[in-house]
This record gives structure tokens, C-alpha cells and sequence, in this order.
């Protein structure tokens, strides 16, 4: 295999492996923020045990994701050297703005997150908990906006030609709300809430269905259904949103999402199916006109297809875009439906007693997780043959100093340590969710420490 | 070109990285130090009081590399492609050992049994080490340079051109000066039998750094003679390597007056010294071309637009009081000495 082909499997394996653990993160963030607000506002102490338990779950998931996470920025460096002399002057702002506002704020407030119990008073406490949250969030936001400008470049101009070119910057503000930004940030950030409303969802439901910790666990339960049932219909709406900016700004990708492949044809939208890259054609259950109607309101509508592109300026695999587009789509409508239901059984009343549904909310944790990934599997392979929309090829923004057979011994390093990591991590997750919130811990013993509470009413 | 305090855009933004750098080296420097001694700590209690004297701040700390790494990348972006690539295995192998050593510290503890917690007190320590092994491995072959083509990309950069002498020197000298620091911030932290001993253990890690950056300095006037050019031409900044001697000479008769704060701080004061003699160095070089002067890497043709420089010394201008303010925080509440407790590690 060519470096070409490892480098973009070792990238593909390196990334998707890391977005396991940022989206728990900012979504057991959000949940923490909820809970140990609940506790401040009513001094229940059950949110507190909410609190300190899925701490200790959140330290799990933001070290790896920390760790797993720098991978990503010496492989611009190591792998992507072409792209990464291109790109600099852009990318590299949005980097330095991430570390700078985003990471140093949640990496520092996590140190008393997790240490601070009984340092610092319980406000000081839950401050840092909405630090390191926001910091998430921000992160978040200066990584999509740097993805982001690799599919809807703005704020540039190109200096040099071949080799030498480079995006230059122009206008910060306009790179920074490039034209995908907005919607692309809030769909990430939804279905990072998701994540973690499931993985709420999930535990408890694992408890209550084993008879233990029920009152924390009807607790955590309700809180989970509340943020999944809200955001599983926001992000309905988001998700329409982003396709219509890909319609609009990205129309090969959104020919590639359903597999259209002539202009003049009707502009179907598939609920499910299977492209035929030889013939051209897509087998499946489809609703005529529908992806002219959701993008103009008109199921007469003319949408581009791929025929309206030059053949190496379309993604080679179709058919992949297209079942990642429509497995992420699918399971997000699986979301809305499974918190409608709990939710349903919740006001009746007898939600604890649904056991079978209490079993699916224990595997439904999966679901968020892998539509989140399908959705950035149809996200970049659907920007292929690009790696910066328009202005640079895949292919041309590969490291020229760097030999196969470095690639592929790295590409196997972290086949190994990556499968070590996730073999540790699924376990010790089990360990804690068998441990279970520790009821212990109930009386509040933390020395209200003069000096930092000085330090913060001043 | 657009200037600031009557220094160009390249210049700030090269000090901003070295800046980042050295406060990096200083505060990663104390807990890959104090990893990297950790087998030399016995006992399951005293490793776990080790363990937790950098628990709560060294991923704090490794956010620096984060920082330094970005705006190395954003401030240069020529060199971060060209060195990167050409250092393509030490810094994959950075990577895995920056991996393994979260991972150790994170499930050291997470088991009773003794195989479980030997086995990661191994992989931490030896994770520890190798880290500030490879950092001054590149450091090393930056400071040497290597040859590179008209558009600055490294010529046949084969797989084991990073290991030489004199990088391998100063990975080791790298290593060497970062125990010496763990160790003291070590005696800041513990008590009892276990603070007598790691100051015995400190006693060791400053003689075998003092060892190598001796030899360090001998081998570079011998085989590296390139290197003292800058000094020999200016002998008005020969007080800056004496300045980083006497800094040096101070932390043993600190230490001996069993003045542990002012030795670390001593201690961070080299770090920052030997950056600055490296800057002074290699500036306006970042890389400079073994096989021919004109192909060399500088501030002036790796750097980022001025347009975008600006932006980010705004971005700095703005983030550096609060990353500051962060970490002064967070060092004010974990004070003093560590008391395991049960979010111990």
C-alpha cells in the first residue's frame, strides 16, 4: 500500500478512535452542570451522589480523550505536511484560539473537578464544573470551525502557485463564521449532549433493572430522559439545517448523501438503500421529489447531481457516503422514538416497570455513539477527493519526507495501544457502573479552605 | 513588515514560542521528572503519595505542549510540516509513550493486586522518561540541523537519521535536568522517611545532571563547533551561558540550605535559560540546512502571513492572563503537601 492510503487510514483510525471520548466528554459535562446545580439550588443530597459518581466516570473519558487527542496534531505535522504548510496560517489561528481559550480552561478547572471535593466550597466546586464544561464547548467550537473551513473555505486568499501555494488569511471573523460553522458547531454539540444523555440514560437503567441504587438511579433516569427527548428533536432540526448548508455550499457531497447521480432526474430522497456505482443506480424505498423538497419546497425541484461534476471531483465511494449518511439520519429518528417512548411510559407513570424498555436503554448508549461517527464518516468521505474543498487534493497535501513503511509502523503502534486503551477503558467503565455511586460519601466534610473562598468573593 | 515594540511579527511570534516552551519544559519538566524517578520510589504508599503530587496538575501541565505544539504550528507553519515529517518515528513514539504514561497514572490505582500496580508503576516511569528522552532528541536534532531541499522539505530523512550523538546527548542531558527538577518539586510535596529519601535521590539527580551537561558542553564545542559561533562573534552574550552556570550552580547549595522552593525555582530558571542560549543561537534560523545555507528554515520564510500573526498575538495577548490566572488557581488550591484521600489516585 502507498503512503497515501496508510496515512489516510492511519488518520481515519487515529480520529475516529479519539471521537469516542470528547462527545462523553461535553455530554457528562452538561449532565454534571445539571446535577450538581440541582444539588447547589436544592440541597438534595442524592444530586450530589448523582454528581460524585459520574465524575469519576467523566475522569475516564476526558483522559483518554486528552491523550488520544494530541495524536491529532502531530499527525498534521508528521502525516500531512503538504497540508499542514498550506493550511497554516488558518488552521493554525483556530488551533491556538482551542488551546488557548478552550483547552487551558478545562484542563486546568478539571484538577479540582476531580481532586477538589474537599479543598475548595461546594460554589467554587461547581464553578469549576461549568469551567471545564465550557471549556468542551469551546473546544468544540474552534475544532469545527477549522473543519469547517476545509469544507466551505471563507476569509483567504491563495499566495503562490503549486507547491508554493498557501491560504493566506484575510478576515478572521469571516474564517471563523465560515459559511458551515454555525450549523455544523450546533450539530456537534447536540450530538455530544446526546452522547452523554444515553450514557446517563444507560446506567441507570442498568441499575434499575438490577434493583440497585433505585432512588439516585429514578433520579438519573428522568434527567437523562429530559435532556435526550429535548435534544433528540433539536437535533432533527439541526441536522436539516446542516444538510441545507451542504445543498448550498457543497452540492457533490449532497448528490453523494443520496446517491444522485443525474441532474435531470427526479430528486428522490431514500429512506434506506444500496448504490450501484457500476450502473449508476440506487436500490431502495424512497420518497419521490423528497430531496428537492426538503432543500426547495418544490418535489419538482432541480438538485445537481453527480453527472454536473467533473469525475475526479466527486468522492469514489458513493455508496459508503451514502449508507453513513442514512445509518446517522436513521438513528437519530431511533433516538426521538426511544425517548418518546420513555417518556410516554414516565408520565403514565410506569416507566420503572417497563423492564424490556429499561433493557433497551441499556444498549441503546451505542446509538449516539455510532451516529456520531457516521455522521463524520459522510462528513469527510463526502468531501473527498478534497482535502480543502475546491483548493487541495487529498492526495497532494501528504508529507513528501515520510516512506510507507514509517506509516504503516505506526499505523500498527496504534492499532495495538488503541486496542489496549479501549480494552482498559471498557473495562474499568464496567468497574465503575458495578461500584456504583457510593452512598458513603453522603456527609459533606470538606473544610470550607479560607484562602480560596477569600480568593473568589473578592 | 509590520512591527510591534520595534520587533517584526516573526520575532515576537518566535519569543512567544520559546516562551511556551520554557513553560512547558518547566512545568511538564516536574511531573515527567518525578515520573521517570518513580521506580526508584519503593513502597505502594510512597508511590502513591508520588503519584499524587503531580495527579492533579500534570494534565494541566501537558496542556503547554498542546499550546506550544498549536502555536508552533500557527506561528510557523513551514517548519512545523518539514521537522515533523522528517522526525516522523520519534515523534510517533512520543505520542505512544505520552499515551501509555495517561493511561498508567490513571489505572495504577484502580486495582489492588500487586502485578496490576507494578506493571503500570513500570510503563509510567519508563513512559516518563522516554518522553524527555525524545523531547531533547528532537531539540537536538533541530539544534544540528539536517539536510533540506529548495522548498525546505527534508532530503532522505531515513528511519534512524534522529539518533546521533549529539542528540542523543541531549535527550539524555534533557532527561537528566528534568529528574533533577521532579526531584525537588518531590521534596516540596512529601514527608517523613519518604521526603528523606527522595532529598537523598535529589543529591543523585543533580550530580548526574551536572555530569551530562558538562559533557553536553564539551562534546558541542568539539563536534558542534557551530553551535558557539553566535557567542564567539558577540562576546558581549557570553554573560547569557554564564548567567545559565551560576543558575545551575545555585540548586545544589540551595538544596544543601534545604531551601526546596528557592531550588525549584532555581531549577525552572535553567530551563528558561537554556532555552534562551538555544534562541539566541539559532535565531533567525529554526532549521538550519546542513548540505546548504540557503535552503535553511527561518522565521522570516516558514512564518505564517502577517495578517494571521497579528491575529494570534491578539489571541495570545487576550489568553495568556487567563491560562495564568487558571493555573495560579489551581496550584493555590493543591498547596502544600499531599494527604491521599479518597479521590486519590
Amino acid at each position: 500500500m502507498d503512503v497515501e492510503i496508510l496515512s489516510r487510514i492511519q488518520f481515519a483510525f487515529t480520529v475516529s478512535f479519539h471521537y469516542i471520548y470528547p462527545p462523553l466528554s461535553i455530554g457528562i459535562g452538561l449532565m454534571l452542570v445539571i446535577s450538581e446545580g440541582l444539588f447547589l439550588k436544592t440541597k438534595d443530597q442524592r444530586y450530589e451522589v448523582l454528581t460524585r459518581f459520574w465524575v469519576k466516570i467523566f475522569a475516564l473519558t476526558f483522559g483518554i480523550g486528552v491523550a488520544t487527542g494530541i495524536v491529532m496534531e502531530f499527525e498534521f505535522g508528521t502525516n500531512w505536511a503538504t497540508y499542514s504548510r498550506y493550511v497554516g496560517d488558518i488552521f493554525g489561528s483556530a488551533l491556538a484560539a482551542e488551546g488557548i481559550f478552550a483547552f487551558a480552561l478545562e484542563s486546568s478547572f478539571l484538577g479540582i473537578l476531580l481532586f477538589g471535593w474537599n479543598k475548595v466550597s461546594p460554589r467554587v466546586h461547581f464553578m469549576s464544573t461549568v469551567g471545564v464544561f465550557f471549556g468542551s464547548m469551546f473546544s468544540a467550537i474552534w475544532i469545527v470551525v477549522a473543519n469547517s473551513w476545509q469544507q466551505t473555505p471563507a476569509g483567504y486568499k491563495i499566495v503562490g502557485e503549486g507547491m508554493e501555494a498557501r491560504a493566506e488569511i484575510t478576515d478572521f471573523w469571516e474564517m471563523v463564521f465560515n459559511p458551515s460553522s454555525v450549523e455544523r458547531i450546533l450539530h456537534v454539540w447536540v450530538g455530544a449532549f446526546l452522547a452523554g444523555a444515553f450514557l446517563f440514560i444507560s446506567v441507570h437503567a442498568y441499575y434499575l433493572v438490577r434493583e440497585r441504587h433505585q432512588d439516585i438511579s429514578k433520579l438519573g433516569i428522568k434527567l437523562g430522559l429530559i435532556a435526550a427527548t429535548f435534544f433528540s428533536f433539536v437535533q432533527l432540526f439541526l441536522g436539516h439545517m446542516s444538510a441545507d448548508g451542504v445543498a448550498e455550499n457543497q452540492p457533490a457531497k449532497l448528490a453523494a448523501f443520496e446517491g444522485h447521480y443525474y441532474t435531470d432526474h427526479s430528486a428522490d430522497l431514500y429512506l434506506f438503500g444500496w448504490v450501484d456505482q457500476e450502473s449508476k443506480e440506487v436500490y431502495g424505498v424512497k420518497v419521490p421529489g423528497g430531496l428537492a423538497f426538503l432543500t426547495q419546497f418544490n418535489f419538482d425541484g432541480k438538485v445537481e447531481g453527480l453527472d454536473a461534476f467533473p469525475e475526479d471531483e466527486i468522492p469514489t465511494q458513493i455508496n459508503a457516503v451514502f449508507q453513513f449518511y442514512h445509518l446517522m439520519v436513521g438513528i437519530g429518528m431511533m433516538l426521538i422514538g426511544l425517548s418518546v417512548v420513555g417518556s410516554f411510559y414516565w408520565f403514565r407513570g410506569t416507566l420503572f416497570k417497563q423492564k424490556w424498555l429499561l433493557w433497551v436503554f441499556v444498549f441503546a448508549v451505542i446509538l449516539p455513539q455510532l451516529a456520531n461517527q457516521f455522521g463524520w464518516f459522510a462528513a469527510e468521505m463526502g468531501r473527498q477527493p478534497w482535502v480543502v474543498y475546491g483548493l487541495l487534493r487529498t492526495s497532494d497535501a501528504l508529507s513528501k519526507a515520510v516512506q510507507a513503511d514509517q506509516v504503516l509502523f505506526s499505523l500498527v503502534m496504534f492499532t495495538f495501544i488503541y486496542t489496549l486503551l479501549f480494552i482498559l477503558f471498557i473495562y474499568l467503565l464496567n468497574k465503575k457502573i458495578k461500584h456504583g455511586p457510593s452512598d458513603t460519601h453522603l456527609m459533606d466534610h470538606r473544610p470550607h479552605q479560607q484562602g480560596i473562598n477569600d480568593f473568589f468573593s473578592e | 513588515m509590520e512591527t510591534f515594540l520595534g520587533l517584526d511579527y516573526p520575532t515576537l511570534w518566535f519569543l512567544v514560542v520559546g516562551a511556551l516552551f520554557s513553560g512547558y519544559g518547566i512545568l511538564d519538566g516536574f511531573d515527567l521528572g518525578a515520573g521517570a524517578m518513580h521506580l526508584f520510589i519503593k513502597e505502594d504508599r510512597n508511590r502513591r503519595i508520588a503519584l499524587n503530587a503531580v495527579g492533579p496538575v500534570w494534565d494541566g501541565n501537558e496542556v503547554w505542549l498542546v499550546i506550544g505544539g498549536g502555536t508552533l504550528f500557527a506561528g510557523f507553519p513551514v517548519f512545523y510540516a518539514t521537522l515533523f515529517s522528517a522526525m516522523y518515528i520519534p515523534f510517533m513514539l512520543f505520542i505512544m509513550f505520552i499515551i501509555l504514561r495517561a493511561i498508567s497514572i490513571e489505572f495504577r490505582s484502580k486495582e489492588e493486586m500487586k502485578w496490576w500496580r507494578t506493571m503500570w508503576d513500570v510503563s509510567y516511569s519508563i513512559s516518563s522518561g522516554m518522553i524527555a528522552f525524545l523531547l531533547g532528541v528532537v531539540l537536538g536534532n533541530v539544534l544540528k540541523g539536517f539536510p533540506l531541499d529548495e522548498n525546505y522539505e527534508a532530503i532522505n530523512p531515513h528511519l534512524t537519521m534522529f539518533l546521533n550523538p549529539f542528540s542523543i546527548l541531549v535527550g539524555l542531558t534533557t532527561l537528566a535536568l528534568m529528574m533533577m527538577h521532579g526531584a525537588i518539586y518531590l521534596t516540596l510535596k512529601t514527608e517523613g522517611k519518604l521526603f528523606d529519601k527522595v532529598v537523598k535521590m535529589l543529591e543523585k539527580c543533580m550530580i548526574g545532571f551536572i555530569v551530562m551537561f558538562g559533557v553536553l558542553s564539551v562534546f558541542t564545542l568539539i563536534f558542534q563547533p557551530h553551535l558557539a559561533e553566535r557567542f564567539k562573534d558577540h562576546p558581549s552574550l557570553f554573560f547569557l551561558p554564564l548567567t545559565a552556570i551560576l543558575a545551575i550552580a545555585n540548586i545544589p547549595r540551595l538544596a544543601r540550605k534545604k531551601k526546596y522552593m528557592q531550588a525549584f525555582i532555581f531549577s525552572s530558571l535553567t530551563f528558561s535559560l537554556l532555552l534562551i542560549l538555544v534562541a539566541v543561537q539559532l535565531y533567525p534560523n529554526l532549521l538550519i540546512a546542513s548540505n546548504d545555507p540557503n535552503n535553511s528554515i527561518t522565521i522570516y520564510n516558514a512564518a505564517a502571513s502577517q495578517k494571521g500573526l497579528g491575529l494570534m498575538l491578539t489571541i495570545a495577548a487576550i489568553g495568556t492572563p487567563l491560562v495564568l490566572a487558571y493555573t495560579f488557581i489551581v496550584y493555590k488550591v493543591f498547596w502544600g503537601r499531599v494527604k491521599l484521600d479518597e479521590h486519590s489516585y
